[in-house]
């Protein structure tokens, strides 16, 4: 049956994994890790700013946030391509069509997962866990880390939800990425495109590697979720 | 006497509706004083004003000391400290709770562990160090809370209800943690209970929170 001859392939290939196969899925984990690393490092500050600071339409900034939670990829990659491309306003950086401009790409994708959810985290602590604090002689600064360090597991499970949207993520990376094959083609786009060659296994051994990483991500965001919910 | 502690004039509402209409006190000996009175009276307010944790509406919190009278800067607030009624407890183990103190102040960690190993024995909770504190019974969470508090060895202590919620045998190590702090003569406690043998066993000085006012108990 054509169907399971597809899986019988598709499973091969990923047993006797070549080097295309291996530099495909290594660049989508490049390229989706550095996206992490720098909304994390944007994204924290900005849920710790949220979090501690009064200021005027404060609510308003945290909605916005969380609507951006579910922006479409495709309006991200078009208009980080607009801003990219040769007539662009950052024409000049000649970024359109490299991993950089993926990686771009997905930090906008990540930025609002990733500072939404530690917002939440940050602001579901307990007070009594900050008037502790002080009571203990703790600076503003010093009550500030702790409340953000008993956040530390909503934190984790918001910075792993990002990583799982953008791993799986096509639309952005695309449009930016140009799909160029040994340069900018990842897993989620060498789907798209070997489906379409109807080459549908090399297609499938990626949608189950991309499967199982998924599933390694959420078995994670488990772990750490119970880990934090020790609450007695 | 390090440290004194004198209120003047404190008021306090909340919502328009006040609860210390004029509350004067002096702190200034060594020892226990025991303030009860109805729930509701004020009690814990006038505990975390003179704590430094809220503000007054009016009136003076004057902390003084040889040095004469002390600003109301992070110095003087690493010298007080007030256990909450409920135990902030951190998500990390009964040894990391009880050295947060020290760790906020940057004390090495070596000095750090041996005087929260010492804390930990005065209060019993030595062979619960590796816990996650959040596991503990109420009783032991209630230990720990004033071990946190002691490791920082502060001069005057303030206790809100040490031994509500907790059974008779915690609360009698709780009382004979404060009795031993009261004979070691270093530490100014301040505390609250609703138990009135418990005030009169613990108290030099026992004081009624009544209608806003802070009076002696006759
Ligand atoms: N943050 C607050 N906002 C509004 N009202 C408050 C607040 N804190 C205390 N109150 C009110 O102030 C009054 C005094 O409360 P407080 O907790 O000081 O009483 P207490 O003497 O400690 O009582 P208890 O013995 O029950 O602990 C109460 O009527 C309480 O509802
Ligand atoms: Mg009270």
């Amino acid at each position: 049956m054509f169907l399971t001859e597809s899986f019988k392939t598709a499973f091969s290939l990923i047993v006797h994994l070549n080097a295309e196969l291996l530099g495909i899925i290594f660049l989508s984990l490049r390229v989706s890790g550095s996206a992490l690393v720098i909304s994390t490092l944007i994204g924290l500050p900005l849920a710790a700013f949220l979090g501690f600071r009064k200021f005027p339409l404060k609510g308003t900034f945290v909605s916005l946030l969380n609507t951006f939670m579910g922006l479409p990829p495709v309006v991200v990659g078009l208009l980080v391509y607009l801003f990219l491309s040769r007539s662009g306003p950052l024409g000049f950086l000649a970024l359109l069509y490299t991993p950089a401009a993926m990686i771009v790409a997905q930090s906008i994708l990540a930025l609002p997962i990733v500072a939404s959810l530690s917002y939440s985290a940050i602001v579901g602590v307990d007070p009594i866990i900050s008037q502790s604090s002080r009571t203990l002689g703790a600076t503003p600064y010093q009550v500030s880390l702790t409340i953000m360090k008993e956040a530390r597991f909503g934190i984790m499970s918001g910075v792993i939800a990002a990583f799982g949207r953008v791993m799986a993520e096509v639309g952005a990376i695309l449009i930016v990425g140009g799909n160029i094959a040994g340069y900018t083609r990842v897993m989620t786009t060498t789907i798209a495109l070997e489906t379409d060659k109807g080459n549908f296994e090399l297609a499938l051994a990626l949608g189950i590697i991309l499967l199982s990483i998924s599933l390694g991500i959420n078995f994670l965001l488990h772990l750490i979720q119970k880990k934090g919910t020790i609450r007695a | 006497m390090s440290l004194a502690l004198t209120a003047s004039h404190v008021r306090k509402s909340y919502n328009g509706r006040p609860v210390l209409e004029d509350v004067s006190m002096s702190f200034d000996r060594h020892g226990v004083y025991v303030m009860t009175g109805t729930n509701g009276s004020g009690k814990s307010t006038f505990l975390r004003i003179s704590a430094l944790i809220d503000d007054a509406d009016s009136g003076e919190i004057v902390f003084s000391s040889e040095e004469g009278i002390l600003k109301h800067d992070i110095r003087l607030k690493r010298r007080i400290t007030l256990v909450l009624p409920q135990i902030g407890i951190f998500n990390t183990t009964v040894f990391k709770n009880a050295a947060y103190g020290m760790n906020i102040r940057g004390v090495p960690g070596a000095e750090t562990a041996k005087k929260v190993e010492e804390v930990l024995a005065f209060v019993g909770l030595a062979h619960k160090k590796d816990q996650n504190a959040l596991t503990v019974s109420s009783g032991e969470r209630q230990r720990l809370g004033i071990a946190r508090a002691l490791v920082i060895e502060p001069e005057i202590l303030f206790l809100d209800e040490p031994t509500a919620s907790i059974d008779e045998k915690n609360s009698g190590i709780v009382e004979d943690i404060i009795m031993k702090l009261k004979a070691g003569g270093k530490t100014t406690v301040i505390m609250t209970t609703h138990d009135k043998d418990q005030a009169g066993r613990l108290a030099d000085t026992w004081l009624i929170m009544h209608e806003g006012r802070l009076i002696p108990h006759s």
